[in-house]
């Protein structure tokens, strides 16, 4: 470990020592709140507590994985989304923020922060002072000391004159020397006790992936009914119309083709121009429902000639060593697919970048323009869909779009690959 | 002529063969699987080959694999590549060996029997035959191009039908013109995009794509 890091560590584990002030004031606050419930009063004042413990909470998550790499998790179920406004909607909230197990949870985390969590954060705080203190009483402020109140022990050194307050430089520069090593180690330690109780519970972790679950199911299971709804209605009203009009004509032809033979030929030339819209028809519809590229080449070259078809220039760099599962590819072919037209439409943009590779199990896709920026995934935003549709597979979208541009939307997809199909 | 036709829909074999030999087209052989296509192209050695892309048993791109692999062993093989979609990514392929006799058509063109032997024809005899679909999904990606934005709305006609591969006396048949005010549109075309000059008709329908397929 670096002297920097060890700095980095102390200032760090001085900070997070301070927020146990804010541990112990809302644990106070939170308790007795709740025990104020029974008053009636508690119920307004339980529910933004419980918020704030929860950001507080989550604050020291973000510390965590930034400072030390710890990651913890949020265990916290949703709010309910339709609740009642007034009063009756206070209690709805307050009872469940109380039956959520998290808040309980909290709540004992905040008892340990401000005890055994604020400890080691100071621990890991206290080598480096406490090394400069050995140099400060070398100095010579040992004398007044000294003069004062007799031996004063530094550790365990006992400082009586200018020679033995001259061995706390050495001790000083071992306490320094500790804490490199120490202090970074320390602060990590206070994360993972955090984790111990922020963290999710196997049962809670287990109830989350269920309600993603439910989720995503139903997710799927709208859009699939969507999109059948749509073939049918294309087939309804363009090919199959077309086939009934050929058909008419063909009858038609039959029976004037002895008769008058011109008109037999202006309504056969009818039916051919039918039916090569019909195919045309059926051609885009095909290509809504699984592009034959896909089908023939695999998601690289699908990707490569989708880019062909946009009228911005699209640079592309697709890296896969073989072909993911077809749902997943045809997910993210039309992700991808989404999120180009969305910036060339949208965006303004005059050029993308489109690049696709496949790592630790992740099919991570990243799509970038020059455009306006400023996408942001609204619920009835084509973004919200494909994050929807990528959900059903556990993937995941994000977007980064300052005002201004460029424009970064990030997918990601766990999944594995299978070796190249051979052709031929 | 000697042609081998490669297509797994019974129907459509049926109705290629017939009407290749309705007009005087000798079909060699009629498969329907990317192996035996394979085994066509080396054995029989025709003038001429008329593949569906899509074809058994991956039902992957075969047909267009077997295609360019053909080609490899025996480069200029003439081919006329079938298909219900067409994308630029396969167009490019098939004309990046640069040597000419690639045809690249939408399976509709079939319906107008005139103009697809047409197409067959001229990929036998070393030129192009490039689906007008092609050519306009490349131009719209030209939008911007200033080059392209100088050329009249007539030129711009002119160079679509050249870039599908058709000859200046079959552009001068369809836009109603003599073949000389044809040749002079296309000396303006080649003169405002910035090409090479040339006589040889192949060679000037491969410059005309390679300028639209260009970044």
């Amino acid at each position: 470990m670096n002297g920097r890091g060890a700095l980095m560590a102390c200032a760090r584990g001085f900070a997070v020592s301070w927020l146990a002030l804010v541990s112990i004031a809302l644990s106070v606050l939170t308790i007795v709140s709740i025990a104020f419930i029974t008053l009636g009063l508690g119920v307004l004042t339980t529910p933004p507590l419980i918020k704030a413990v929860r950001a507080h909470a989550n604050r020291r998550r973000l510390l965590a994985a930034t400072w030390s790499g710890v990651t913890i998790r949020a265990p916290y179920r949703p709010l309910p989304a339709d609740r009642r406004s007034g009063v009756t909607g206070q209690v709805e909230l307050c009872t469940f923020l109380l039956k959520d197990p998290a808040t309980w949870r909290d709540l004992l985390w905040l008892q340990v922060d401000m005890t055994a969590g604020y400890a080691v954060s100071l621990l890991a705080f206290a080598f480096v002072p406490y090394g400069i203190e050995g140099f400060v009483l070398a100095a010579g402020v040992w004398q007044p000391i000294v003069n004062a109140g007799g031996t004063y022990w530094y550790a365990f050194l006992p400082i009586d004159s200018q020679g033995t307050a001259l061995l706390a430089v050495p001790l000083g520069i071992g306490f320094m020397a500790l804490g490199a090593t120490v202090s970074p180690l320390l602060l990590r330690g206070h994360f993972l006790l955090a984790r111990a109780l922020l963290d999710p519970t196997p049962q809670m972790a287990l109830e989350q992936r269920v309600r993603r679950l439910t989720e995503t199911r139903h997710d799927a299971v709208d859009t699939s009914a969507a999109e059948l709804r749509r073939i049918e209605r294309d087939l309804h009203d363009g090919a199959q119309a077309r086939l009934v009009a050929m058909g008419m004509s063909l009858g038609t032809v039959e029976a004037l083709i002895e008769k008058d033979p011109a008109k037999a030929k202006e309504l056969l030339a009818a039916a051919r121009t039918n039916s090569a819209e019909a195919l045309a028809e059926l051609r885009d519809l095909v290509r809504g429902i699984h592009p034959p590229v896909l089908a023939e080449r695999g998601l690289g070259d699908a990707v490569r000639a989708l880019a062909l078809r946009m009228a911005v220039p699209v640079e592309v760099d697709v890296e896969l060593a073989g072909r993911a599962d077809e749902p997943v590819e045809s997910a993210a072919y039309f992700a991808v697919s989404e999120v180009l037209t969305n910036a060339a439409k949208h965006a303004g943009a005059s050029r993308m970048w489109l690049d696709v590779h496949h790592a630790e199990g992740m099919l991570r896709i990243t799509v970038t323009d020059d455009g306006r920026g400023g996408a942001r995934i609204t619920p009835e935003g084509g973004l919200s869909g494909v994050e929807r549709r990528l959900g059903t597979f556990d993937g995941v979208l994000a977007v980064s779009s300052p005002s201004g541009g460029p424009t970064m939307v990030t997918m990601e997809i766990p999944c594995a690959l299978s070796a190249p199909r051979a052709a031929g | 002529m000697r042609v081998v036709v490669a297509e797994d829909l019974f129907l459509l074999r049926d109705g290629l063969v017939r009407m290749l030999e309705a007009y005087d087209f000798e079909v060699v052989a009629a498969v329907e699987s990317g192996p035996e296509l394979s085994k066509a192209l080396a054995e029989l050695e025709p003038d001429v080959a008329v593949v569906d892309v899509r074809l058994p048993p991956s039902f992957s791109d075969e047909g267009l694999q077997c295609a360019l692999q053909a080609r490899r062993a025996r480069p200029g093989l003439p081919v006329l590549v079938l298909s219900q979609h067409v994308e630029q990514l396969y167009a490019r392929e098939l004309l990046a060996d640069g040597s000419g006799g690639i045809g690249y058509l939408l399976k509709d063109r079939v319906f107008d029997a005139d103009q697809f032997i047409d197409a067959v024809r001229r990929v036998a005899a070393g030129g192009t035959a490039m689906d007008p679909q092609v050519i306009s999904q490349l131009l719209d990606r030209r939008a911007q191009d200033k080059p392209l934005g100088r050329l009249t709305p007539r030129e711009l006609e002119v160079m679509e039908l050249m870039a599908e591969g058709r000859s200046n006396t079959a552009i001068a048949a369809q836009l109603f013109v003599t073949e000389r005010a044809v040749a002079k549109h296309t000396s303006n075309i080649f003169g405002k995009l910035g090409l090479p000059p040339s006589d040889d008709n192949n060679r000037r329908v491969l410059a005309v794509l390679a300028y639209l397929d260009r970044g």
